[in-house]
């Protein structure tokens, strides 16, 4: 057993140097340590408080022409609203256009001169929704919450004028999130995007650095193999990786007070696998590069398609067959599942089986892949 | 001197370094005379390249005046731009950019007019020799090359005063030769040359000399001036029974001996007075000096002769000498795609053998020295380093391997103690031995008033010792240097090959490429490459004794390099 003890001996060796080394070029420089520390930190709060689905003081304007109590009790519905901002009120129908037009209003109610009157002789009456459907998510979001609130007009008009209940009422219940609150969905999300751009940049480069400098040759004509390299520039990565994911999760559970339910192993495991995969991708595409600018632009090239196909902010479910196909390779795809399966729906370890398997093969197969190039790669 | 082509006047410069400041220039003054060819020559960090930047007014003095033409470099007149031609160390071709398009961008940068321009590119590309490859991209253009292109972009004006820092870096003694055809060519039409070398023969072939030491005027004078008050102190000295190696060890440490080094067939000594001091059993024989000597009389003494006797035994013990083969190529190729770069070398090398690897720029010696480290795999044919097959176990041998290569590839914002302790933990040094070791080589190395500086921030000649400084940490069998004296002063250059001289003489094999014809002087074995194959090996003696004709009784390595490839493209071009 000795030669072999002190074989391995030998290995830790090497390894602990390169490990040593990569530390040392990463944090005694202070702009890398500023691109380690500064740029994650403001990602992580702009994100956090600009990425939201949810539409906060609606801008809208009013061309009432009715006369009635009806309309005011209608519009004092919207008044009260937190979601909804008064704009304007409006005499005529040619104001419409260019509120709507100059971005002044998002929607405009037009509620017509006999509201007040049908709806005391018991006639459904219209009310005109006139909105701008330039961006039409928005569009949607806001004609959802106009909705909301007719609906709760409806029913409170119902019960006090003897309209009779609806026969069917609708019941939403929202199972993770009660609220729909976007933010928990998405600050989930930025743990893995910020994770992966940090992995990617501390990889991703690390071996164009040495190959431009020249310093790769030396590193070459040790005696470390090229599984020792491997090792040596993969756990700077996992270190830096899972201090900024674990920093980032923290401030999502006390900052951002996005519930954590599920198993803390569970998310652990998922963010190692999930580091292995990025750092794996990271070396492959660094040992690919001849120079760092090549390098940063492999980043780049693999890093937008990456979260625009992982399900941050579109469902997969919706993209094109082939497309969805594509994003099996994606390791991102898999753990956005992992942590928000764990976050929102307390998921454990057992039932994450189906993300971790796929983030180890893609691990496994772009580190070999990378560890060949190191030295085939001319 | 109104209307001197180049004239300073007490002029002074200072650098702002992370620490303090540097005085590049201090109360400088000289003039250029016209139409002459002056070289400009000191050690690294002597300001010679502050110098040049400030004659082509890219830099301004703190004090002091910079005449060009007689206009002082900073009133706005931009008539000085037009007259000067400036090529940097390293002049900025566009890569992804024919021969062509790089003149036309060149010349509309310039704002020449079009049909002048087109004129004088053809004239140009007559000059240089590029003609042939006006299509060609310049990232495809072998070095010499590309100096050559560099030089006509710099020419494209017709300058009267020509800037020329450091053009032969790196440059092949072919292309070298020609790079100087081209200047003495420029002269003949009037141009004034301003031109700094590492290369003593080119010194030599200047009108006059421009010597600069830590920003000071050390003398400007013709060269022979400068060798005159050293004739009769030159000898080149022979022992029958000791190899040239030993008898130059013995030599350099002899009472009243400046500097020995090897040449040709035997040791140059330059003697303090005019006494002689010949031991039994030595022949001693007057030759005329040389510039080297005369720079080493006047900078030498202090740095070179510091460095203490048993300096490399100390770092290194002594390994056996025997006459075992360390190094065995037999057929060896290299395929890149479909183009064969290596054609069927072979050749071996000895224990405690220096065996140099020569050839012009693409002739497939960098592919073959690093098949030879294992950098690159080998694509057919036997290749034993140290016993060991490099197709199959190739990290073992590297073990056994100390690796120095062009650019002194050190991680640049790590500081000269982090390097170190990098390397000697990647060669498995451990504990105890790894700190020995490593305060040995900064000591033995005299890097001890570097060890925190970052690599990045150190002289050049500094990097190439700390270079060496890791490859030997482990007590390596065989030790690998590509070009490890491109771009380094001549006093580094000196100071290094006494560390691989010692290294030698310890037992250690080296094998080197170089593109200095007198350092392969130094070589006990040579391997002479054209395009992928062996034109010549064997002795320094006797590959100048194939290059022997008429025309040349006593070839220089240089001639018989140049001979030798040029023949063997003759005969290339004779059957194609």
């Amino acid at each position: 057993m000795a030669p072999f003890t002190q074989k391995t001996g030998l290995m830790l060796t090497r390894i602990w140097a390169l490990v040593i080394k990569e530390f040392l070029a990463l944090l005694q420089d202070k702009k890398s340590r500023f691109v380690l520390i500064v740029p994650p930190l403001i990602q992580l709060i702009v994100f956090g408080y600009a990425a939201t689905f949810d539409l906060n003081h609606i801008p809208y304007a009013i061309y009432n022409e009715d006369s009635g109590f009806a309309s005011r009790e209608l519009l004092g519905h919207f008044q009260g609203s937190p979601d909804f901002q008064q704009v304007a009120v409006i005499e005529k129908e040619g104001q419409i256009a260019p509120l709507v037009n100059d971005q002044k209003a998002l929607l405009v109610l037009h509620i017509g001169p006999r509201f007040t009157s049908d709806l005391l002789l018991h006639h459904p009456s219209p009310v005109q929704v006139i909105i701008d459907g330039r961006n039409s998510n928005t569009a949607n979001l806001a004609l959802n919450d106009v909705n909301s609130i007719f609906l709760s007009f409806d029913t409170n008009w119902a019960a006090d004028h003897n309209w009779g209940g609806f026969p069917v009422q609708l019941a939403i219940t929202s199972w993770f999130n009660p609220n729909l609150l976007s933010r928990w969905f998405i600050v989930p999300g930025i743990i893995a995007l910020l994770t992966l751009v940090i992995t990617l940049l501390v990889t991703g480069l690390s071996v164009a650095r040495e190959r431009e400098q020249g310093t790769f040759d030396q590193l070459l004509v040790t005696p470390m193999t090229p599984a020792e390299i491997l090792i040596g520039k993969a756990i700077p990565g996992l270190v830096i990786g899972f201090l900024e994911g674990g920093f980032i999760a923290l401030v999502a559970v006390l900052w951002f007070h996005v519930p954590f339910m599920g198993s803390l192993s569970a998310l652990i495991l998922g963010l190692f696998l999930f580091l292995l995969a990025a750092i794996g991708v990271g070396l492959m595409i660094s040992s690919l590069a001849l120079t760092q600018q090549q390098g940063l632009l492999g980043v780049f090239l693999f890093l937008v398609p990456a979260i625009i196909l992982s399900g941050f902010a579109t469902p997969i479910a919706n993209m094109p067959e082939l497309v969805q196909d594509l994003t099996y390779a994606n390791p991102m795809r898999y753990f956005l599942i992992i942590v928000r399966g764990v976050f929102l729906e307390g998921d454990g370890v057992s039932l994450l089986w189906p993300q971790y398997w796929p983030l180890i093969l893609i691990a496994l197969v772009s580190m070999i892949s990378a560890s060949w190039l190191f030295r085939y790669r001319i | 001197m109104v209307g001197s082509p180049l004239q300073f006047l007490d002029v002074a410069k200072k650098f702002k370094r992370s620490k303090g400041e540097v005085q590049a220039l201090q109360r400088l003054s000289f003039h250029l005379a016209y139409g002459q060819i002056i070289g400009l020559l000191g050690p690294d960090g002597a300001g010679k390249s502050t110098l040049m930047r400030m004659a082509a007014g890219l830099l301004l003095p703190d004090s002091g005046q910079v005449l060009v033409f007689g206009i002082d470099t900073f009133s706005p007149d931009n008539r000085i731009q037009s007259q000067i031609g400036f090529m940097p160390q390293r002049f900025g071709l566009y890569e992804d950019l024919t021969v062509q398009e790089n003149l036309d961008l060149y010349s509309d940068l310039q704002g020449l007019n079009k049909e002048e321009s087109q004129k004088r590119q053809q004239e140009l590309l007559a000059l240089t020799a590029l003609d042939p490859f006006s299509k060609r991209y310049a990232r495809a253009l072998s070095g010499g090359m590309k100096q050559k292109l560099g030089l006509a972009c710099a020419l494209l004006r017709s300058p009267r005063l020509l800037l020329l820092d450091e053009p032969t870096v790196g440059v092949d003694p072919i292309a070298r030769r020609e790079l100087w055809e081209i200047i003495k060519a420029l002269k003949e039409e009037g141009t004034t040359i301003l031109i700094s070398t590492a290369y003593f023969d080119e010194v030599e072939r200047c009108d006059e000399v421009i010597l600069l030491h830590e920003g000071q005027l050390l003398g400007q004078k013709t060269p022979g001036e400068f060798l005159s008050p050293l004739s009769n102190h030159t000898y080149l000295v022979n022992r029958k029974d000791s190899s040239r190696r030993q008898l130059q060890e013995e030599l350099r440490f002899r009472q009243g001996v400046i500097d020995a080094r090897i040449f040709t067939e035997g040791v140059r000594v330059l003697c303090m007075d005019l006494q002689i001091h010949p031991a039994s059993g030595e022949n001693w024989v007057p030759v005329p000096p040389t510039f080297e000597d005369a720079f080493v009389s006047l900078l030498g003494q202090k740095n070179v002769l510091a460095d203490s006797p048993e300096l490399p035994t100390r770092i290194l013990p002594r390994h056996e000498i025997n006459p075992e083969v360390v190094i065995e190529v037999n057929e060896l190729k290299h395929f890149f795609g479909t183009f064969e770069a290596v054609k069927g070398v072979s050749f071996q090398v000895r224990k405690g053998q220096i065996f140099g690897l020569l050839g012009a720029n693409g002739a497939g010696k960098t592919t073959t020295f690093r098949m030879l480290c294992g950098l690159l795999p080998v694509s057919a044919g036997i290749l034993r380093v140290a016993g060991v097959d490099m197709r199959r176990a190739s990290t073992s041998a590297r073990a056994l391997m100390g690796y120095v290569s062009q650019k002194f590839s050190l991680y640049g914002n790590l500081s000269c103690n982090q390097n170190l302790s990098f390397f000697s933990a990647a060669y498995g040094l451990k504990g105890k031995e790894r700190r020995q070791r490593i305060d040995c080589a900064l000591q033995e190395f005299q890097l001890s008033d570097y060890r925190d500086v970052n690599t990045d921030d150190l002289p050049l000649g500094i990097k190439q010792r700390l270079a060496l400084a890791c490859a030997l940490l482990h007590d390596p069998l065989i030790l690998f240097l590509d070009e490890p004296t491109s771009g380094v002063d001549p006093l580094a250059r000196r100071e290094f090959w006494q560390r691989v001289n010692g290294l030698a003489e310890g037992g250690v094999t080296i094998l080197i490429t170089t593109h200095f014809m007198d350092e392969a002087e130094y070589c006990d074995n040579l391997v002479l490459m054209s395009r992928g194959e062996v034109l010549a090996q064997g002795s320094p003696v006797e590959i100048r004794s194939k290059a022997r004709n008429d025309v040349c009784s006593q070839p220089s390595m240089e001639d018989a390099f140049i001979y030798l490839i040029q023949e063997h493209e003759a005969v290339i071009r004779r059957f194609s």
